[in-house]
């Protein structure tokens, strides 16, 4: 495993992803976005559905370039997938996708799928039985087909298999939205437990903020192709300082019993084709100024005009 | 069950399904009321959907049904197919978890939206119109005339479940059943949808069964709440009592189960 002697492990510097369909005008998907990640940390990239979460996470790994901005892995700038050999710094970068139903190969077996990643590696010494039983499956599922399996243990075979590379970064790209509830917290426990015993970062992307505060030591909530706060996550969930961020921990609807309606944000995200003006989220901000309308916050660990930082702590 | 203070829109009693010789539901009873939310919480593989798809006669091939399943006097498990069939839709409506796969790709919003509306209500093609663009108003999409014409993909995953639930409300039904359908939203728009199925349960008097296992939900919007187990209900009772004071084990060890502690600090 390649580890930075300084600097965060993953450090992702104003980058901006594009979308192009002909006939389209362009989909800034991403639109200088900032995200850091160090080993042995776990973030969770938090965010409402067509912020550009995903976008983001496959970007981080090669899947989709970047049209300006910087992606670095311990050093190493990353570059689009292609057919040629890859940087071997590069494969420590691994993904769980969302869907177990079709990131496996389905006329494969387990086994041969998780040699892929042990041989990425170049591990010849681990068995992919060895890998299974550390994801909590027994060892006897390497001779499977994926659709003998339940999507919770799908979602555990590709966990082995992005395992198995040795990675030095876990992506999970909503790894489990497509699960069942009682087997989500656990998947998402799984993934945590696993990348802090190999020293590995993860960045946990999901729309279910109660399963990010669960395991996640820091968090970043994206809006609309930029991350608009990041902070400790027991920090922005006691005290979160954007509106939005806000917005979004007052709709989770809580399970007292009192009958209260979860708060609703007004509006949909708007078109990442054509943002707004200004702040990006001042048309749905309740309280937003006559400078959100003018001018973009771009400044962190909270882009807001109500939290500008001090000039004195920029210089 | 005790019995019921108001006239219950619909009845389940003793309601047992078997596929393939395996049961799956072991005797549900459940009455829901007009007016009320009646949640529906448990685990998955607990029958909470089987229950719902049992109601509409839409349970998988091979599958045996037996009980009651009381609708305005009759009994709709015994009923044939094609009487069914005028129920189904009509007076009780359904939505689905995944509004991506539960509306048609290929056709207009119009088309799904008076499809039914023309053949349950027999109006014309000019009064289906008029209706559907009302039905757009009420689930509050913007610019309901010119999303008529428009498919579901060009609508966001929020606007896709509302217009889902327009197309179950298309023939003003008694009776909604609601399976997990903020699953697969986000926070902010599950709650921009559970303040719609609250507000349309309150206007019209409609009869809301909420499948869900997501105890918040449950919270937020039921009036009473069911739990299931194992094809069974375990315990039934106002939300208040319900999630507050459990007195079955399995609802304690449901909201012992938690991410979030029910204690409510989360709020900002």
């Amino acid at each position: 495993m390649i580890m930075p002697l300084t600097g965060p492990l993953l450090s992702v510097e104003d980058l901006v992803v594009e979308h192009r369909t002909p006939g389209r005008p362009v989909v800034r998907a991403v639109a200088g976005a900032g995200l850091q990640v160090a080993a042995g940390e776990v973030v969770g990239l938090v965010g409402e559905s067509g912020c550009g979460k995903s976008t983001l996470a496959r970007a981080l790994c090669g899947l989709h370039g970047a049209a300006s901005g910087r992606i670095l892995v311990g050093g190493h700038p990353v570059t689009p997938l292609g057919l040629r050999r890859r940087n071997p710094a590069l494969t420590g970068v691994q993904m769980v996708f969302q869907d177990p139903y079709s990131s496996l190969n389905p006329r494969r077996r387990v086994g041969a799928q998780i040699a892929d990643g042990l041989r990425t590696a170049g591990d010849t010494a681990t068995s992919p039985a060895d890998v299974l039983e550390r994801v909590g499956l027994p060892r006897a599922f390497a001779g499977r087909y994926p659709h003998e399996f339940s999507g919770g243990q799908r979602q555990r075979i590709a966990i082995a298999r992005a395992l198995a590379a040795r990675p030095s970064l876990l992506i999970g790209d909503e790894p489990i939205s497509a699960l069942d509830a009682s087997a989500q917290a656990q998947v998402a426990r799984l993934m945590r437990d696993l990348a802090m015993e190999s020293g590995a970062g993860l960045l946990f992307i999901s729309h279910d903020l109660s399963v990010v505060r669960l395991i996640a030591d820091r968090i970043a909530v994206m809006y609309l192709g930029k991350v608009v706060e990041t902070g400790p996550t027991a920090e922005v969930w006691a005290d979160p300082r954007h509106p939005y961020t806000r917005a979004l921990l007052a709709a989770i609807p809580s399970p007292d019993g009192a009958g209260v309606l979860p708060a609703e944000l007004p509006g949909d995200v708007p078109d990442p084709a054509d943002p707004p003006a200004g702040c990006r989220f001042h048309p749905r901000c309740p309280l937003a100024m006559d400078v959100c309308r003018e001018r973009e916050p771009d400044f962190g660990p909270v882009a807001c005009w109500l939290h500008e930082p001090e000039p004195s702590s920029l210089s | 069950m005790t019995a019921e203070p108001r006239a219950a829109a619909l009845t389940i009693e003793g309601l047992r399904v078997s596929i393939g010789g395996h049961d799956v539901l072991h005797g549900v009873d459940l009455a829901v009321e007009a007016g009320r939310v009646h949640g529906l919480a448990g685990e998955s593989g607990s029958g909470k959907t089987m229950t719902g798809l049992a109601v509409l006669g839409l349970l998988p091939h091979g599958s045996r049904a037996s009980g009651r399943i009381a609708f305005g006097g009759r009994d709709l498990l015994g009923m044939p197919a094609r009487v069914l069939d005028e129920v189904r839709g009509a007076k009780i409506a359904m939505v689905f978890q995944d509004p991506a796969t539960s509306l048609h790709p290929m056709l207009t919003v119009e088309r799904q939206l008076t499809e039914h509306m023309r053949h349950h209500l027999g109006v014309g093609g000019r009064e289906a119109r008029d209706r559907a663009a009302g039905l757009l108003a009420k689930v509050r999409i913007p610019g309901p005339r010119e999303a008529l014409k428009r498919y579901p993909h060009q609508f966001s995953g929020g606007m896709r479940q509302r217009i889902a639930i327009a197309v179950a409300l298309a023939c003003d039904p008694e009776v909604l059943i609601a399976d997990e359908p903020t699953t697969a939203l986000d926070v902010t728009v599950q709650a921009g949808i559970l303040r719609l199925l609250r507000g349309l349960c309150d206007d019209l008097g409609l009869a809301v069964l909420l499948v869900t296992h997501d105890l918040g939900v449950m919270s937020a919007v039921a009036d009473e709440v069911s739990v299931m187990k194992d094809g069974l209900v375990v315990e039934t009772g106002p939300r208040g009592r319900v999630l507050r004071e459990p007195r079955h084990p399995y609802t304690r060890s449901l909201l012992d189960a938690l991410p979030v502690p029910p204690a409510g600090e989360n709020s900002p």
